[in-house]
């Protein structure tokens, strides 16, 4: 076998040749970056290059955990990505179960082709009706106000209290019913015998969804949720910037905005990177929590 | 949604009029859900819509419009007449048009090589790629990345990046096994190359999957707004995307400063705000019914991989 490996990999050079650009491209847009975490352990100033700046060891991470911007960052995070969890992660198979219990047909159809649109809207979209739809003139004040639950119109968006719910709120709105494809064609797999029998024995329909269709659906779930988990503390940059302002930064700065802002918008690279890094590592240490706790719950391994 | 349980009805087993009773119950309210669900989803998009098409006094005073009021074409008159807007959407369609083509085209002559198990340094490649999934450098790294490579204020910084996609790899790849291996030695016989055997008859077999990763990926491309935000400082290279983003925040200092009470905001600015949302979407929505069709079998096709 060895003795032909020069051969071989002759006769498959022009192959060789096809697949060499993407590893580089790996390398160079994956690997190196990774290298540059060291930035995180220097003080890198903006003339600087990642090998010629000077090392500072922990010193960054000593200041981010004496910062209290740091702190309120993490706070609204944690606060946001754990609301988003638990309404974010539920919605989803809460809608796919009822829109499977509907009769197959144009009214299905249209529920779930109208439910998938807004994950196909932009952040920045969705941003620009958020403000128009809460402002003082918006949809929401028109609403509330037409029904009675408000006097007089309030500007949401630049209340600072207002801000985790308008941020989950509108991710769930965004995200739902997409999120309900994984779960349909999940359940469209299950054996309809199962269904069928507990029907011959009486079962209502709430009985067979406790009974029969979440517990075939666990494993999914469970999947879903540890993805999720991973995903939990790095996805709301889109979001956070355009709904941001002065008046709603206490509740709305997350820890990948506050990178963003002390980074590239006031150029200490250095202590955005420590921020980023310790961000990721206590991102990581969550998934392989929840990895060991849904392992224990399902007696199955995900990964 | 256990709410949605009766109240006057006991559940009761073995008595089978009862559960029918109930289910019938289940269905109406079911259905009643979702037409306040899709109502929930769709009335916002028609309020931006109406708005769009409003004059700027009738969308300032509050009320739930289901049709203009007073319509007016005035905020695409100024959004048509806006240099800078016009420059941005053609910004926009090159990065979807250019992005998409060579990124789907290098992805795949990448999986095609790799759809080839006895490839030399196969696994490593796979480790490779399994490893960018989970890793990452975080984004201060990266951008000091682009900017060591010149990409920063540079078009190439919409292409380039985007050029290679591991998870679509792995698609493409499982996509291309499943070719039957007579038809390339036929044509190897024939004295055909690889390449001419990946343009001329890999490729045209794999038109369905080739067209759901373009379409992911243009609605990726249309909508990318990070890209531009951290990299591009230049006016002229911003997607229609980053003006939007632009007009958003003037309209929210305006709101704020509406709320401070010493200054009236300009009212024309909000429904110039609706049409640009309006522009930056049609094109998602003209390729929405193309989308439809193929999103269930690109969902598939990617779970089933995971």
């Amino acid at each position: 076998m060895k003795p032909n490996f020069l051969k071989r990999y002759k006769q498959q050079l022009p192959l060789q040749l096809m697949v060499i650009p993407g590893v580089i491209f790996m390398i160079i847009f994956t690997y190196i970056p990774i290298y540059g975490i060291v930035v995180a352990f220097k003080s890198f100033s903006v003339t600087d290059t990642i090998s010629s700046a000077p090392w500072v060891g922990l010193n960054n991470f000593k200041i981010a955990f004496s910062d209290p911007f740091f702190w309120s960052a993490v706070r609204n995070t944690l606060a946001i990505s754990f609301l988003k969890l638990l309404i974010g992660f539920t919605a989803p198979i809460l809608l796919a179960i009822l829109i499977f219990e509907l009769k197959a047909g144009l009214f299905k159809r249209s529920v779930q082709t109208i439910s998938y649109l807004p994950h196909f809207l932009s952040w920045i979209v969705v941003g620009g009706m958020l403000t128009s739809w809460l402002s003082t003139t918006g949809l929401l004040n028109s609403f509330l106000m037409t029904i009675g639950i408000l006097d007089e119109p309030r500007n949401f968006l630049v209340e600072a209290q207002s801000y985790w719910m308008i941020a989950v709120l509108s991710d769930v709105w965004k995200s739902v019913g997409w999120g309900t494809i994984i779960y349909l064609a999940t359940m469209a797999s299950i054996d309809p015998t199962y269904y069928e029998a507990a029907k011959i024995d009486g079962a209502t329909k709430l009985q067979q969804i406790w009974h029969i269709t979440l517990p075939l659906m666990s494993f999914i779930i469970a999947l879903m949720f540890v993805l999720a988990v991973g995903g939990l503390l790095g996805s709301n940059l889109d979001q956070t910037l355009v709904l941001i302002n002065p008046l709603n930064a206490s509740r709305a700065e997350v820890i990948d905005s506050y990178v963003y802002k002390i980074g590239l918008v006031q150029g200490d690279f250095s202590y955005a990177t420590a921020v980023g890094l310790a961000i990721s590592i206590i991102s990581l240490i969550l998934v392989i929590i929840t990895h060991k706790i849904t392992k224990k719950l399902n007696n199955r391994s995900i990964f | 949604m256990a709410v949605l349980r009766p109240k006057s009805t006991v559940p009761t087993k073995r008595n089978k009029p009862a559960g029918i009773k109930e289910n019938r119950l289940f269905n109406t309210l079911n259905v009643l859900f979702m037409i306040v669900f899709t109502t929930i989803i769709i009335f916002p998009i028609w309020d931006v819509i109406v708005g769009s098409f409003s004059s700027s006094a009738s969308v300032a005073t509050p009320g739930i419009r289901l049709w203009p009021e007073q319509f007016s074409l005035d905020a695409y008159r100024v959004v048509f007449n806006d240099p800078s807007i016009w420059n941005a959407f053609l910004i926009s369609v090159l990065k979807t048009v250019i992005g998409v083509t060579t990124s789907v085209f290098f992805t795949a002559m990448v999986a095609y090589a790799m759809s080839k198990q006895d490839l030399i340094g196969r696994k490593i490649f796979i480790a490779l790629g399994v490893g960018t999934m989970f890793f990452s450098g975080g984004m201060i790294p990266i951008y000091l990345l682009m900017r060591s490579l010149g990409l920063l204020d540079n078009f190439l910084v919409y292409i380039i990046p985007a050029l290679f996609s591991f998870y679509n790899m792995l698609i493409l790849m499982n996509f291309f096994r499943e070719i039957p291996t007579s038809l390339e030695e036929s044509a190897r016989i024939d004295g055909a190359g690889v390449w001419r055997i990946f343009l001329q008859i890999i490729l045209p077999l794999s038109t369905p999957v080739l067209a759901v990763i373009a379409l992911f990926n243009g609605v990726y491309q249309w909508n990318d707004f990070m890209t531009a935000r951290l990299y591009i400082t230049n006016e002229a290279l911003y997607p229609i995307q980053m003006k939007l983003y632009e007009i958003i925040v003037q309209q929210q200092a305006a709101n704020m400063q509406n709320v401070v009470g010493s200054v009236i905001i300009p009212t024309s600015s909000q429904t110039i705000q609706l049409a640009t949302i309006v522009v930056a979407t049609v094109p998602i929505v003209l390729v929405y019914p193309f989308l439809q069709r193929f999103l269930i079998s690109g969902m598939m096709i990617g779970a089933v991989k995971e």
